[in-house]
């Protein structure tokens, strides 16, 4: 038990780190209706371009700032490979994952991995800072930096802006009848959500004091986890968007917490991957499975009517 | 004034599936010209209307609107000056967002849309009135979401969107045809209240003879991709169903019979 308080805030802080990731996801996955898998990738170029600069020695708030910009850049170009070049979303988001690879590789001068140490480089989070009641404790910071942004996305997305990119993705055949872009949507939309998977990249890159070429293996699975946790818990309560959001951030964080616990009660690391692909899976399929057997039922009074 | 002028759509172009859709349309209309569309299944009205708004590339011909060449001009520029209901209940309207978000989404058709606020409580308080108009009992659930209004709401609703910005023109597929017939007739009242109020310019497609003949100054039919009859003014109030049928299977040279059964 004792072990548990003591490995909880951790969790708490990594799980409010990766809730930005999800927030990243809800905005394709949900809002735009796009199964967007940029961000296995642009999650470590947010991390690499972040402790890269931060080592040339540059301010960590600014390079958290650059590393939401190269994020963008990612979106955008799976964006126009979608968009302008007609290729289906998820294979556009696998074609500059891949491209990220290398590119991640570049960024960290060809190493797989880049240390940044809390001693030397004045970090914004550190799991060395995890215990104390300090104002150096991450989770101070990132509550603080999850209810800034929650704030900006529900003034954004409640703007004529905002809302296009909503309407593009609940019916893309209206916003155009309405006079929508909706390319350009879609594409803004895809920059938005990786800048975010980025800044989540950078943060987490920091938090564990390197940035790793592998850090955003199977990153979607763990954000569609955070969402569909958020909405299976929360879904029948928090129906205004700001409590939506801030739905996907608890889920994140309970995924951590349960993932802690799970380790403790002795389950085996290498298994993490697929204990989360197959609850994300069952939890994805439950809707599915719901309107069939509705269907079903509703075949069978129909037939005893019938007869 | 709009004109098409020989507008050619094949679809499926070198497949077995290939279409002639669209053969040599030619089509003018003048403003304030309501004119309803009927044919049998296939006859590219549809086709004619997504042509209209932009929804695909015509392959030959061009499509003029008031003096202006519109034919290469995207689905969601021409959106400025059209205002469309679909077949479909489900196709125009966002169901996940609020009726009042709907609303304002259409209210901004053709407008730069920014960073001020998606709606304005003046928006809020005119939307009510409209609404309250409309006498659908709408109005005291404007932050419902559209996904669970019924078929006949939302059409109603899409009805409303399409001309609450004044367009030049107004496309109307078949928007009534998925309604029980009271809804149908009073959906169908409401749009030919909207279209000689505001002068709108509109072509009506209709699968029912009646409604064609009472609805409008101006009546076309089609038929494999062209306009086989073309009836205004005195001729078309005095035209009968009857009629109708029978100029239908003159000018098709179909069988008579066979028609009835598309048409009715
Ligand atoms: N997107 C498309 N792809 C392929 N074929 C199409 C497409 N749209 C229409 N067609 C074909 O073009 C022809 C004309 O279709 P259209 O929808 O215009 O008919 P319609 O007159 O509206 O008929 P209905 O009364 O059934 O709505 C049909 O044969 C149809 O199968
Ligand atoms: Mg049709």
């Amino acid at each position: 038990m004792t072990s548990l308080l003591n490995a909880l805030p951790g969790a708490v802080s990594q799980g409010l780190i990766w809730g930005i990731m999800a927030i990243g996801v809800y905005i394709t996955f949900r809002v735009l209706d796009i199964a967007d898998l940029t961000v296995d990738g642009s999650l470590a170029t947010g991390g690499a371009t972040c402790i890269m600069l931060i080592r040339a020695g540059l301010n960590p708030w600014v390079a958290l700032l650059i590393a939401f910009a190269v994020g963008m850049i990612a979106g955008f170009v799976t964006g126009i490979l979608h968009t302008k070049c007609g290729i289906p979303a998820i294979l556009a988001g696998i074609l500059t994952q891949l491209s990220l690879y290398s590119i991640n590789l570049r960024i960290m001068e060809s190493k797989a991995n880049q240390p940044v140490s809390v001693d030397k480089y004045p970090l914004l989070v550190s799991s060395r800072h995890v215990g104390g009641f300090t104002l150096k404790n991450p989770i101070f910071l990132m509550i603080i930096i999850a209810i800034v942004l929650i704030t900006v996305l529900y003034w954004f997305f409640g703007t004529e802006k905002g809302c296009s990119i909503r309407a593009t993705g609940a019916n893309s055949n209206m916003a155009r009848a309405q006079g929508i872009n909706t390319n350009s949507n879609k594409i803004l939309g895809l920059m938005l959500s990786n800048g975010l998977v980025a800044v989540s990249g950078a943060l987490l890159a920091q938090y564990q004091g390197s940035a790793d070429v592998n850090m955003g293996r199977g990153a979607i699975v763990i954000g569609l986890a955070a969402v569909i946790i958020g909405e299976v818990i929360f879904g029948k309560i928090f129906k205004q968007f700001w409590l939506t959001l801030l739905a996907v951030v608890i889920g994140a964080v309970i995924y951590y917490v349960v993932l802690q616990l799970v380790l403790m009660m002795g389950l085996n690391t290498n298994d993490l991957k697929m204990l989360t692909a197959v609850i994300v899976a069952i939890f994805l399929a439950i809707p599915f499975w719901k309107n069939k057997i509705a269907g079903k039922r509703l075949g069978k009074k129909e037939a005893s009517k019938d007869a | 004034m709009l004109e098409l002028i020989n507008v050619n759509k094949t679809f499926n172009v070198g497949t077995a599936n290939e279409k002639k859709a669209l053969d040599n349309l030619s089509l003018t209309l003048n403003d304030e010209d309501f004119v309803t569309v009927i044919g049998g299944n296939g006859a590219g009205k549809s086709t004619m209307l997504n042509a209209i708004a932009g929804t695909f590339r015509i392959d030959s011909g061009s499509i003029i609107l008031d003096g202006m060449n519109i034919t290469s001009l995207p689905e969601h520029k021409r959106a400025a000056f059209l205002g469309r209901v679909f077949q479909d209940p489900q196709m125009g309207t966002a169901p996940s967002m609020m009726i009042e978000e709907n609303m304002a989404l259409a209210a901004r058709r053709g407008q730069r849309r920014g960073l001020s606020w998606g709606i304005s409580e003046a928006e809020r308080t005119q939307y009510y009135e409209l609404l309250k108009s409309f006498d659908l009992g709408l109005e005291d659930r404007m932050t419902t979401k559209v996904g669970i209004l019924s078929g006949g709401q939302r059409q109603a609703l899409t009805l409303l969107m399409a001309t609450i910005k004044k367009p030049k023109f107004l496309l109307l597929d078949e928007h009534t045809a998925a309604l029980d017939p009271k809804t149908a007739a009073k959906v169908l009242a409401l749009s030919e209240e909207i279209v000689t109020r505001e002068k709108l310019t509109t072509l009506m497609i209709t699968h029912n003879m009646k409604d064609a003949i009472r609805y409008g100054n101006r009546l076309v039919m089609m038929d494999e991709g062209r306009i086989v009859l073309d009836i205004s003014g005195e001729a078309k109030k005095k035209l009968t169903v009857a009629e109708l049928l029978a100029k239908f299977s003159e000018a098709s040279g179909h069988d008579e019979t066979s028609d009835k059964m598309l048409l009715s």
